[in-house]
């Protein structure tokens, strides 16, 4: 994140603005990736109308970067009306898609639109290991031609790694394809429950071990999600990130929550209006009130001054003042110190009776 | 200072925050934020009143006198903004048609 990205999300902070909102437009999707959080159906998505008029809070409430994804965005066959609405109103719009629908016409017109950045989720080089993980097949070769389409017309291109078990040993290759086509790489091991609260994705999260060579290796640089830990000394009077303070998520639905990691309903946008849930919002006040020398685990943990605890994921496991067991891992995995959630988790499995459970893992 | 035009590109994001007027080029990704009388500036860049008027009028909205130095500082502004595409300048004025038509 640029400094004067930075500065503008501290200013949004420091008035209560929701400078960046993350909008799903649709959960459906033409892709069943192994690891999604979502359930691919449509329990009443909101129109056009409903969307625009949302977007004229979201501008009038000084919203400045907008981030359109699903799902598959361009599964709606109004989104160019959409996306044409929000430049109207001078949103900076990132737009994050498998691209797999997005061929020549569709690369002009989202340049003449003045869309600005892409992040296309590539899960591996290989294409039997990409479309084994997105079960549509061909699905690596048309998500590449796309990108390569919307960088020869002079849009900025993200390629998303997404680390589970399934590609875990393919990311330096990946990252090779990426050097080659001259764009940005990402690489996240960060696999989150389902929003229903299933778990059963996080059976893909990599083992620590690998996370740890992961971390170690120089060539990557800062992972996906590591943005949000602090690098200040002195940490225990922050908020953990910007989710609720400056930025917000939206689904399909108009539910509107702290962070697509962070399923705690705030209200509804069918109901309210944007403004009455931002200002307004019970649940948003309480996250706003929360600094990290409230956390009964975290304040005292070592790793607290570089941790990328992410709140969402401490409550999607029960308490959001309560610590993020993923974070704990990648703490673990980048200092070589256990938080002090792992050493308590690790005690109290060394008092079981299988020892087999001894691991620090979810 | 001739008589030129300017005109908001629509190849950028903008918006309002305390009084300053933050700005993204969609085409380099640069990001501005403009004090008060620049902002005043952008805001009157409608294409079709000249850019001495525009200037002229955003200084005296802060000072009772307009300095001539500050009527340059404002057009070396213009012109550093017109080459990151973020406004548009002319020696004719611009219409919302032409203005669009940049962004393509």
């Amino acid at each position: 994140m640029s400094r004067l990205i930075e500065e503008i999300t501290a200013r949004g902070v420091r008035m209560g603005l929701p400078i960046t909102v993350h909008m799903d437009v649709t959960y459906r999707c033409n892709e069943r990736c192994d690891h999604c959080y979502l359930d691919h159906e449509d329990h009443g998505e909101m129109t056009t109308a409903e969307i625009k008029r949302v977007l004229d809070q979201l501008a009038a409430a000084g919203t400045f970067f907008l981030v359109f994804s699903g799902g598959e965005v361009f599964m709606r066959q109004d989104f160019f009306e959409i996306l044409e609405y929000a430049r109207r109103l001078q949103f900076d719009v990132n737009v994050k898609t498998n691209a797999v629908m997005i061929r020549e016409a569709e690369a002009r017109r989202l340049r003449a639109l003045g869309v600005r950045r892409f992040q296309v989720s590539i899960y591996s080089h290989d294409a039997a290991v990409h479309d084994g993980i997105t079960r549509l097949p061909g699905s690596l070769q048309r998500s590449l031609r796309a990108m390569r389409l919307l960088k020869d017309h002079g849009m900025y291109v993200t390629l998303a790694n997404v680390l589970m078990r399934q590609n875990m040993h393919d990311y330096a290759g990946t990252q090779r394809l990426a050097r080659e086509m001259g764009i940005d790489f990402a690489l996240d091991p960060t696999i989150t429950p389902m929003l229903d609260g299933s778990t059963a994705p996080l059976t893909m999260r990599i083992p620590v071990e690998r996370l740890q060579e992961v971390y170690q290796d120089a060539s990557l640089g800062p992972l996906g999600g590591d943005a949000c830990g602090s690098d200040a000394e002195d940490v225990q009077g922050n908020a953990s990130c910007s989710a609720g303070h400056a930025s917000c998520y939206i689904s399909p639905y108009g539910d509107l929550y702290p962070c697509v990691q962070f399923p705690m309903p705030c209200g509804n946008l069918r109901q309210q209006s944007f403004q009455e849930i931002w200002g307004g919002s019970p649940q948003l006040t309480e996250l706003r009130s929360i600094r990290v020398r409230d956390l009964p685990s975290c304040s005292s943990c070592g790793n607290v001054g570089s941790c990328s605890r992410c709140p969402g994921l401490a409550y999607m496991e029960g308490n959001m003042r309560g610590p993020s067991t993923a974070d704990c891992e990648k703490s673990y995995a980048r200092t070589g110190h256990a938080s002090v959630n792992l050493l308590a988790r690790m005690n109290s499995a060394a008092t079981t009776a299988n020892p087999k459970l001894v691991q620090i893992q979810v | 200072m001739s008589d030129r035009y300017i005109a908001r590109s629509a190849a950028i994001a903008a918006r309002l925050l305390e009084g300053e007027m933050v700005i993204m080029s969609a085409l380099d990704s640069t990001l501005f934020t403009l004090n008060p009388t620049a902002t005043a500036i952008w805001q009157a860049a409608d294409g079709v009143t000249p850019l001495q008027e525009i200037v002229r009028q955003a200084i005296q909205a802060q000072f009772s006198e307009v300095p001539e130095s500050a009527l340059q500082d404002a057009e070396a502004f213009v012109e550093a903004l017109a080459r990151h595409g973020i406004l548009l300048l002319s020696d004719r004025p611009i219409t919302e048609a032409s203005a669009l038509g940049a962004t393509s």
